[in-house]
């Protein structure tokens, strides 16, 4: 789960990150009270968007104007700035060429910049540990920088018998070339970021740029946080926290129902059980030469109610022109998928075509059911059979 | 013989009298495991599936001299779970359950390395042995007894891979799905070096996805093995954006040595012969073969 730069400043300050002062603003009115109370000399107005490059992103329609990320100098200034946001649809490298809508924006007190470092924080699937990733290029894509001068990225393991050690953030901030006590300063960042990072179940917490300010201060310019969905159970407070805006509503229904979804831009939609299976159901229809309209996996043990949700987001799915269902029974029997299909289609109404790939646990049962629901329904023996028959399918209706 | 699990191999379950263990229990005994017993806390001394019961993993390995443990425990109580059986000192660990934290698998890892168990899993379909012993959630009427290892990441496409590997006419020594989770116990260079070294495995599938390296590690030991099985791989996810993960928490692409592309290019300098489709795993391995 991914949340805005203002909430995760809000949470990193309470684990004693040093993050500057601002407020969050969701009309011009209140970004400009916002700035009189931060009574700055220099204010920065900042979308809240859930992706990266907002400063070098430009608002749709015009692609030569200003990014997401204004300085302004006096109220009109900001009025002006949160004007030019609030509305509109900022489109940066993360976005994809849709943009996302700004609903909010964050004001925040400007400071002087001396240098700007990175630095972040998840798990290691190497070696199984949290790792500090840290450089003394901040403010620039990490990506780049690994790939460009990778001796500048330095990265400290944290042995999860010992936990953060203090000589560790110590070693790093020598490394970064910080002095005198800049050290001090760099330890108590990289202590809250732990913290938060192992209080809250964070997926990563990332400080671009961590900035070293003009009398030695550090300050987290820019923060990300996003958070392991699997340890949601335990972090209650974290779900207010959630923007259902930011996320493809098709996504939101079928996590609502315990089913992993992704939406992609295709027009062939699939229902498989299993992760694996479902990649590469994906794989071949784009290999029989179509594109799949969605990742979606059922899950093991799905129940029938489940399945039937599953399948109502792929039949409500306008671009979907063509449903590959591939199921793989272990847990998941075959005939609670066919159930499943049936009444989901007799409740609906099914107006493009179908392609059922049944096999395993209770296989014969299953297409015994499909066969007998009067449903035009098209039979496929295996993963092969199924994706030629479905983009053959699509082809004809759409000739 | 066989890797890690055979007809000898003495299995209790973890979460032995909640829905899932008592199913899958009961599919492994009709399988014909060699199950021994099952651990639910407070239900000690008594007898479930005929089989009897204990408070702790301990008292049942003392008691049954177990081997193996399949652990059906639910996500907030799964990586206790593990840490139970590592600390009774239980060789082969096999953890089912899907929807870990994956802080809680860091220090299950740290606990791994201190210790002479091995785990399969978490968030996989478990291990089989075809007509010896059958660990996990996966179909055992797929399989049969035969000479292919088959080492996947994934629970269905495995399926996927025996029920090829069978229609060709061969059948399976060893299934090992290890997981699709981003910590996690053995990877693909832990089963491939068994599979390597065990005279019954004949011929390897190994099937990846996007996301990590591992796949990538596997290849370099296969090809640093100079062995002369022949390994028949996949990675799926060649479709996949960067950046959204496809399900599994592991799979989601990172860096540029996570896509599928990238992958599929070390599996074939490693001379892994990469089936072009997911439907083609069988007709691959035949023409390999001969």
């Amino acid at each position: 789960m991914n949340i805005h730069e203002y909430q995760a400043k809000a949470l990193l300050r309470s684990y004693g990150m040093p993050v500057p002062e601002g407020r969050a603003a969701t009309t011009a009115a209140e970004a400009v009270d916002a700035a009189r109370a931060l009574n700055a000399p220099v204010t920065v107005v900042k979308a809240q968007i859930h992706a990266g490059g907002r400063g070098a992103g430009h608002f749709a329609g015009k692609p030569e104007g200003r990014g997401g990320v204004r300085l302004a100098r006096s109220t009109d200034e900001v009025s002006n700035a949160a004007g030019a946001m609030l509305g509109e649809v900022l489109v940066t490298k993360q976005t994809g060429p849709m943009g996302r809508l700004v609903r909010t924006l964050y004001v925040e007190s400007g400071c002087d910049i001396a240098r700007e470092l990175y630095c972040s924080m998840l798990v290691d699937r190497g070696t199984g540990q949290i790792v500090i990733v840290a450089s003394p290029d901040g403010g620039m894509e990490i990506e780049e920088v690994a790939a460009r001068t990778p001796e500048r990225i330095l990265k400290e393991y944290i042995d999860p018998a010992k936990g953060l050690c203090d000589y560790q953030s110590r070693d790093l901030a020598v490394r970064l070339g910080l002095t005198g006590r800049e050290i001090r300063a760099f330890q108590n960042v990289v202590r809250s970021a732990y913290n938060a990072f192992t209080g809250l179940d964070a997926a990563i917490v990332e400080i671009n740029p961590l900035v070293v300010t003009g009398s030695g201060d550090l300050l987290a310019l820019d923060a990300k946080m996003s958070f392991d969905e699997n340890a949601l159970f335990r972090h209650p407070e974290l779900a207010k926290l959630r923007d259902v805006h930011e996320e493809d509503p098709r996504e939101r229904e079928a996590a609502e129902y315990g089913l992993a979804y992704v939406g992609l831009d295709g027009n062939i939609g699939c229902m498989v059980n299993g992760a694996g299976l479902a990649m590469a159901t994906m794989d071949i229809i784009k290999m029989e030469g179509e594109e799949p309209a969605n990742f979606l996996d059922v899950g093991g043990g799905a129940s029938k109610e489940r399945v039937a949700a599953a399948f109502r987001i792929l039949i409500g799915d306008p671009k979907v022109r063509g449903i590959l269902v591939n199921i793989f029974g272990g847990i998941m029997r075959c005939d609670v998928i066919a159930e499943a299909i049936i009444a989901a289609s007799h409740e609906t109404g099914l107006s493009v075509p179908l392609v059922v790939r049944l096999a395993g646990t209770n296989v014969e049962r299953g297409k015994a059911l499909l066969a007998e629901s009067g449903l035009t329904i098209i039979p496929a023996d295996d993963l092969g059979d199924a994706a030629r028959k479905i983009v053959s399918a699509v082809r004809n209706a759409g000739a | 013989m066989s890797i890690l699990v055979n007809q000898s191999t003495k299995v209790i379950t973890q979460g032995f009298t909640g829905a899932q263990g008592t199913f899958h229990t009961e599919q492994a005994i009709a399988y014909g495991t060699r199950m021994v017993g099952g651990v639910t806390p407070g239900k000690g001394g008594s007898l479930h599936l005929g089989l009897p019961v204990f408070d702790t993993v301990l008292q049942a390995r003392e008691a049954t001299g177990a081997d193996a443990s399949v652990i059906y425990v639910p996500p907030a109580g799964a990586a206790d779970a593990i840490l139970e059986a590592i600390a009774a000192g239980i060789p082969l660990i096999v953890c089912i359950t899907e929807g870990i934290p994956v802080q809680d698998m860091v220090r299950v890892r740290a606990a791994l390395e201190r210790s002479d168990s091995l785990l399969i899993g978490p968030n996989c379909p478990g291990i089989i042995t075809p007509d010896e012993c059958k660990i996990g959630i996966m179909p055992g009427p797929i399989h049969r007894r035969g000479h292919v290892g088959i080492v996947s990441r994934s629970g269905t496409l495995t399926y996927e891979a025996v029920a090829q590997t069978s229609a060709i006419g061969q059948g399976q020594s060893t299934c090992v799905g290890i997981g699709g989770d981003p910590v996690k116990g053995m990877d693909f260079t832990d089963v491939l070096e068994r599979m390597i070294a065990d005279p019954d495995t004949h011929s390897i599938v190994m099937i990846g996805e996007i996301g990590g390296t591992s796949e990538i590690d596997g290849a370099e030991l296969i090809r640093a093995s100079g062995t002369r099985k022949p390994v028949v791989g996949f990675i799926a996810g060649a479709t996949a954006p960067p950046g959204r993960r496809m399900g599994h928490a592991g799979a989601v692409i990172t860096g540029g040595h996570e896509t599928a592309s990238a992958k599929i290019e070390a599996l074939r300098e490693a001379g892994i012969h990469v089936a072009p489709s997911p439907a083609e795993l069988g007709t691959t391995l035949a023409r390999v073969l001969g």
